[in-house]
């Protein structure tokens, strides 16, 4: 009997599924062409998972030679639904933002507030840009970061 | 955040200060900046008042149910006018330091 050999296209395929989203956190989304669409890792989804379905059609047609008859259409759902998540996460679910039709605008006045700080002192926008507000010297622009929290 | 900490210095050289602003309470975000190594200013607006104000409040997007910010930022001069704004489409869509360098430069 001949030895069934390994059936490599599966697993470079699923390799390629599984690259494909953690390519995007860890490296193109440092870049805004490739982060603000992540378009990016869609190829390598694709050929991830041609691979997978070359891989597991030749295992299901001549599983005398290849390995993979099980492991092929497991590793193809995995792969379709790791390709669906990241496809529903990225293109819909982080794009379901609110409209903020309200924010101030470019040239509009910023809204004054008082906040307490990480160390619970008093913070006030307006007042960050007085020379007393203990800063060497008093800042020439205030770049406010909101985000998300509950880290 | 990361990539504003690491470039603070090229904000401090430009007079910028930066402030981050979530609905945290001061002892998560002074743990968390902490634990990060984060020197700038982090804000805690747990009532909501300052989102409101700002329009940026994402309603039940956060864990169990409770209101977050939507992520944006805010260029503010020292008159308090904005200069600059960048409301993300995508959550991951943020500002980069280099971005805000720019406009920075451009003044």
């Amino acid at each position: 009997m001949v030895k069934r050999s390994w059936n490599a296209l599966l697993w470079i395929g699923f390799l390629l599924v599984v690259a494909a989203p953690v390519s995007y956190f860890l490296f193109f989304v440092r870049f805004p062409v490739t982060r603000d669409v992540p378009w990016a890792p869609l190829p390598m989804f694709a050929a991830g998972l041609a691979a997978i379905a070359l891989g597991a059609k030749r295992a299901l047609r001549e599983p005398w030679m290849y390995r993979g008859r099980i492991a092929g259409p497991i590793l193809m759902v995995l792969g379709v639904a790791v390709c669906g998540l990241f496809v529903v996460g990225m293109f819909v679910a982080a794009r379901r933002l609110p409209a903020s039709g309200g924010a101030p605008r470019v040239g509009q006045a910023a809204p004054d507030f008082t906040l307490p700080d990480q160390d619970g002192r008093e913070v006030t926008l307006s007042k960050l840009f007085r020379p007393d507000s203990g800063a060497a010297a008093a800042p020439r622009a205030v770049l406010l970061i909101f985000y998300r929290g509950y880290w | 955040m990361r990539s504003f900490q690491e470039r603070l210095g090229e904000f401090d050289a430009r007079q910028v200060r930066l402030v981050a602003i979530s609905v945290d309470p001061p002892e998560v975000t002074r743990a968390h900046s902490r634990r990060q190594g984060y020197t700038f200013t982090f804000l805690s607006d747990v009532s909501e008042q300052v989102l409101r104000r700002y329009d940026l409040v994402h309603e039940k997007a956060g864990p169990g149910g409770h209101d977050i910010s939507r992520p944006a930022e805010f260029l503010v001069d020292a008159t308090g006018t904005v200069r600059w704004v960048n409301l993300a489409k995508s959550i991951t869509a943020r500002a980069r330091p280099e971005q805000v360098i720019e406009i920075l430069d451009g003044w």
